[in-house]
Parts: structure tokens; sequence; C-alpha cells
């Protein structure tokens, strides 16, 4: 280890910041300081981060291929979305994001009921946005829009007998509205099974929050849990205009 | 504590002073993304051809580094975690430009 110096002064203040140290429990043995410390934390977060980036990067990929492949049916199928119920869920993830943003700070300052409340509200804002989700996944049930043996092409074959003012697709084009569909479940079921994890870890963190277990310094988990939160809002910021918006025409 | 101390732990600038962003910060970054949300479900229902999608994951790509430079705090972050995450999305486009060129080379024509 040639990085390694021997430095009398250096020694002196880290033994000093030990002493200093033995008032935090949480600050481990084998690292230097607690600064040094955090940022590990925050590291391994983000490699942990990295990896699903690559992991929602494919099923992006997926999409970009796809839409490009069976455009028309693309069209067609997004049409079926709802963009207020979409935005309404945008509207509601960023508000939790915001409310999360918040908890580290109740954190950082060590406001203890301050932190309980905004974990909370995360609580019941990501309740909400699984709550919307349930409710759009039922209709497609209704619709018969689940890729499958049971999946229905008459509203994309005729779609004028429905009232839709689509433009009428051909059979084997209408049955590629499954690909779209698939993905639109692949996609935010995925990111609904993100949230209802996160939702499980919340519950955790509220309890231990409740303790004051993160307002006396030691803010790690709740910051690192804060990363994983804002990373799942980022894939809905992209998940919202790739499927409800993008192939948006007025018709 | 061993006796051979690593003096660039101790003292390098790179391990950044923590930084505590306010709620008014917090705020303001809520509302900017309220705004841009906005904008672009009303661009969406106007027809501006080749600009529509482009518009959208234009939004989409700025709403993200805001929530990723203040809500995650990367703006305040030291240079290993700027470096960590931008190698990250980097490594990720690379992917996706590599994969992409390989399927339109394959189909001429088709896209």
């Amino acid at each position: 280890m040639d990085n390694v110096i021997t430095h009398p002064h250096t020694h002196e203040t880290a033994v000093a910041a030990e002493h200093h140290h033995q008032a935090l429990p949480q600050h481990r043995h084998h690292f230097e300081t607690e600064e040094q410390q955090r940022e590990a934390a925050s590291f391994g977060m983000w490699l942990f981060l990295l990896t699903e980036i690559m992991f929602f990067g494919g099923m992006f990929f997926a999409y970009l291929l796809y839409r490009n492949w069976y455009y028309d049916a693309f069209v067609a199928a997004s049409n079926q979305l709802s963009i207020p119920l979409g935005a309404f869920n945008t509207v509601v993830l960023i508000g939790s994001g915001f409310f999360m943003a918040l908890g580290v700070w109740a954190a950082e300052v060590k406001k203890k009921g301050l932190l309980v409340l905004f974990l909370v509200i995360t609580t019941i804002l990501g309740a909400i946005f699984l709550g919307v989700k349930a409710d759009e996944y039922h209709e497609k049930w209704e619709k018969h829009h689940i890729p499958g043996a049971h999946f229905d092409v008459s509203e994309f074959v005729n779609p004028h007998a429905f009232g839709l003012k689509e433009t009428p697709l051909a059979p084997d084009m209408a049955q590629r509205t499954q690909v779209f569909f698939f993905l639109y479940f692949a996609m935010t079921g995925m990111h609904a099974l993100h949230m209802i994890i996160g939702i499980g870890i919340l519950f955790w963190l509220t309890w231990r929050a409740h303790f004051g277990e993160f307002t006396s310094g030691y803010v790690a988990p709740i910051e690192n849990f804060g990363l994983y939160w804002h990373f799942v809002d980022i894939v809905w910021l992209f998940l919202f205009p790739l499927l409800y918006l993008i192939n948006r025409h007025p018709v | 504590m061993s006796d051979a101390h690593d003096a660039t732990n101790v003292t390098n600038p790179e391990h950044s002073e923590h930084h505590i962003l306010t709620p008014l910060n917090y705020a303001v970054v809520f509302g900017t993304l309220l705004i841009f949300t906005g904008i672009t479900v009303g661009a969406a229902y106007i027809d501006l051809g080749v600009l529509n999608p482009i518009i959208a994951l234009g939004i989409a790509s700025f709403k993200a580094v805001v929530v990723i430079l203040f809500f995650m705090h990367v703006k305040y972050q030291s240079r290993l975690i700027k470096m960590t995450v931008g190698a990250g999305f980097f490594t990720f486009l690379v992917l996706i430009t590599m994969t992409l060129s390989d399927y339109m080379s394959r189909a001429w024509g088709l896209w």
C-alpha cells in the first residue's frame, strides 16, 4: 500500500477524531472519518441504482425498437391510456419525492416529529399512486387489453364502432397492439413493484424513525432510501411521456 | 485505528462538506417539476409532428436532471459520486447507441 503514509500530525487528529466518534455509535472503525463512511454508503447506493438503470434501460430499449417496428399499433394502443390519470399520478409521485426530500432534511436537522410525518406522507402518496395504477389495470382487464388468449383487437380493427376516431388497423397490425400492452404492463408493473418494495421499507424506516434512530446524526439509511425513492420517480418521469403522451394526436 | 493512516483520507478535499438543502430549495424544485409536468401534458395535445416525442423526452430528461442534482443531492456530492453517476448514464448511452446502430444497419429503410 504505497499510498499510505505515516503522518504524526494527522495521526493525532485522527485519534482526536476517534474520541469524538465514540459519542456516535454509527461510526464504524474501518472508516477513517464519518464523512468517508457516509460517502461510501452513497457510493454503494449509486452503484446499485446504476444496475437499476441498466435493468430498466433494457425495457426502454425494447420499447424504442418495437415502437419503430409497429408504429401504428403503438399509436392506437397508446391512445387507450388516460392522460388525466397519468398526469395525476405524475404529480402524486413528484409530490412523494418532494416529501421524501423533506424527510432527508428533517433527519439532517434532527427533527424527529417532522421526519416521521414526512415519511408517512411519502408512504400515503405512494399508496395513492398504486391505487390509481390498480384502477388503470382494472380498466385494461375489463376491455380485454391484457396480452394473451383473451386479448380483443376489435377496438383497433374497427375503432369507429367504439366511438374512437383512430385510424383502423389491419388485423395483423392490430395484433401488434399486444406488444405495446405487454411493454406497458412489464414497465409499469416493474415500476409498481419497486414502489411496493419502497413502501415496505418506508414502514420499517418510519418505525425506526419513531424511536429517534435517524435524528441523532445517523442519517445514511434515510438518505440512501431517498436516493432509491427518487430513482423510482425518475423512471416514471420517462414512462409517463413514452407510454401516455408521445403518440397522442388531436383527433 | 492502525498506526499507518492515509493522510489523504483525512484532509482530502474530495470528501466534501455535507451540504444541507433547505425546505425552500426543495419547494422551488417541486414547483419547477410541477410546471414542466404541465407543459409536457399541454404539448402532448398539440400536433407538432416529429417535435412531439423530442419535446416530451427533452422535458422528461430535464426533470430527471433536476431530480438527480437537487432531490438526490448530486450537485453537492464529491467528485467520486458525480463521476459514478455520470459514468453510469454514459455507459447506458453507449449500450443504447451501439445496439441501435446494429439494428438500424440491418433494416435500412425501416427507420
